[in-house]
């Protein structure tokens, strides 16, 4: 693919110069656009590439969430903590959960990691040290490495390096020697396992760095939106990743990116016209389903391999 | 020396016995087929033999140390791969990698999350050489899914061989085939390195007769004969559970 490489450049330099032609409101849509980017490329490396459905995502979201605000509010950690911690903090979570998910697999797993992921909001709901259904309020952008994230400048490039991070990261992984041994269990489990492979293990880690990464988008949409509740933990966030990555296309990763463009921009530009945005991404998705089952990326590929 | 030992190995489903008392013993180097009529417990020796079925009764011994009840991917750790009656491979990927897979199943480059593939040499080399062993070196860049059946199956028995294994069981390697697809398998397991100790679950008597070193008879889930090639097939036995069940 000739044109992923600058494609890519393209689009980051787009991003990164956005704010100059925009306003406040664009601007902050980009940027959430580029958090749930990162989280829904964080799914779409269990989703897509290990074959593992899992619809508990937003527990690692929203432990990111937390441990960032409460880091920033209580804690006094510095930007560079208040991604590291929150980071850990759902790698650990990542890691307790997908040992006892990973046991079972295809519905069971998709129950297990729901469970799970709504545990987190019931206990968020009613603890009062965490602010119950208030969640934490006033968390302030930090300074990371000499530079004020205060400064809405600085906040975007900070964001646009981290979802840049985070991309050629998942690329790189699913590219790995790794990467390809979770296709195989993708494609067939049993065979890798009767060849020796530790199935298991492998599904383990590839939990553990999802959950590690979704950390890490939860810990921004924190900073980003300076609050975190227990929606955050809510099945609807953890649906909302399911949706972006199949518009966008599973197992492609830029297309889990190009999901969450469109499922925002729907929301947010259609929410201002009608209460019925839902309805139109219902229908958006039915038809997507049925006739670009690749996704957007999918139809992309379709149609440049069409003309090639 | 033995390789492969097996004491009174017996699997239970529910009340039924699919194999009951088995006790053999499969030396390094040999050939050993084992033939008998459908339902005799073939398969299910060998699921017992690679962890895929742990026995009710019995111990399996490999290079003189217990596998009984080790999980699948352990068993194929100590050297023991196997192939499928029913093609068993990746179907989106393609022949090289699935050879590259298998191959790199025991080292730990798999664990390399941010490496290249291709610099995984030895796996690498070791899915080129099984290529070469099954007849599939031209169609490694290959999708499995746009190769025959026939050449599926060969890409089947690679898998196995390709993981290096001491002990390759291959379970009804020229299953679906036509008889000219039978005779290159035949050819082609034939040609496989003596170094590997080869157990072979067969139909095909011709295919039988012409590799094996020691031919075992399952009948009912117990061995009925087990000898060299020509006393087995001299002996009324063998004619009669194969008469008596199906017609082969």
């Amino acid at each position: 693919m000739k044109w992923r490489v600058p494609g890519f450049a393209l689009a980051v330099v787009a991003v990164l110069l956005f704010p100059r032609f925009a306003g406040t409101y664009p601007v902050t849509l980009l940027q959430e656009i580029l958090i749930f980017g990162i989280f829904a490329m964080s799914l779409d490396l269990l989703m897509g590439f290990a074959g593992m459905v899992s619809f508990g995502h937003s527990a690692f979201f929203g432990v990111g969430g937390y441990v960032a605000a409460l880091a920033l509010t209580r804690w006094g950690a510095d930007g560079v903590n208040a991604l590291l911690l929150p980071a850990a903090a759902a790698a650990l979570a990542a890691l307790v959960i997908g040992y006892f998910s990973i046991r079972v697999s295809g519905v069971y797993f998709i129950m297990l990691t729901l469970a799970f992921s709504q545990m987190f909001y019931a206990v968020t709901f009613q603890l009062a040290w965490l602010g119950a259904e208030d969640g934490i309020v006033g968390v302030p952008r930090p300074r990371i490495l000499g530079v004020d994230l205060g400064r809405s400048g600085a906040f975007h490039l900070y964001l646009v390096t981290l979802a840049v991070a985070a991309t050629l990261v998942l690329w790189r992984v699913v590219r790995s020697p790794f990467g390809h041994v979770l296709r195989g269990i993708h494609e067939n489990e049993a065979r890798m396992q009767a060849v020796g492979y530790a199935v298991d293990r492998y599904k383990l880690l590839a939990f553990v760095v999802a959950g590690t990464i979704a950390g890490v988008a939860g810990a921004l949409y924190a900073q980003l939106v300076g609050s975190i509740t227990p929606e955050a933990f809510l099945w609807r966030t953890s649906g909302e990743a399911l949706l972006m990555v199949i518009i966008g296309g599973t197992g492609t990763l830029g297309g889990a990116m190009l999901g969450a463009a469109a499922f925002i921009l729907l929301q947010s530009l259609v929410s201002s016209y009608t209460e019925r945005w839902m309805l139109l991404l219902g229908v958006t998705f039915i038809v997507l389903v049925l006739f670009a089952p690749g996704g957007v990326v999918g139809a992309l590929r379709g149609r440049i391999g069409i003309r090639a | 020396m033995t390789l492969l030992e097996l004491q009174g190995v017996t699997r239970f489903f529910g009340a039924l016995s699919a194999v009951n008392g088995v006790s053999l013993g499969v030396d390094q180097h040999e050939r050993r087929a084992i033939i008998g009529p459908n339902g005799a417990g073939k398969t299910t020796l060998f699921n017992l033999v690679t962890g895929h079925l742990v026995p009710t009764r019995g111990r399996i011994l490999f290079a003189g140390r217990p596998i009984t009840g080790l999980p699948p991917h352990r068993v194929a750790r100590r050297g023991i791969s196997r192939s499928f009656q029913r093609n068993n491979l990746f179907p989106r990927l393609s022949v090289l990698e699935n050879l590259r897979l298998a191959a790199a199943a025991g080292g730990r480059g798999s664990w390399n999350l941010f490496g290249s593939v291709a610099r995984l040499r030895e796996p690498l080399a070791r899915a080129h050489e099984a290529a070469e062993a099954v007849g599939l070196a031209a169609r490694l860049a290959d999708e499995v899914a746009r190769l025959s059946y026939g050449e599926q199956r060969q890409l089947e028995i690679g898998v196995a061989l390709a993981t290096q294994p001491t002990l390759l069981l291959l379970d009804e390697p020229t299953a679906g085939m036509s008889p000219e697809e039978t005779q290159r398998m035949t050819r082609l397991l034939a040609g496989l390195p003596r170094a590997v100790t080869m157990l072979i679950i067969e139909h095909d008597m011709d295919v039988v007769f012409s590799l094996a070193d020691r031919i075992t008879v399952l009948h009912g889930g117990e061995v009925l004969v087990d000898g060299a090639p020509e006393a087995v097939r001299a002996d009324p036995r063998v004619y009669e559970v194969y008469l008596g069940t199906d017609a082969t």
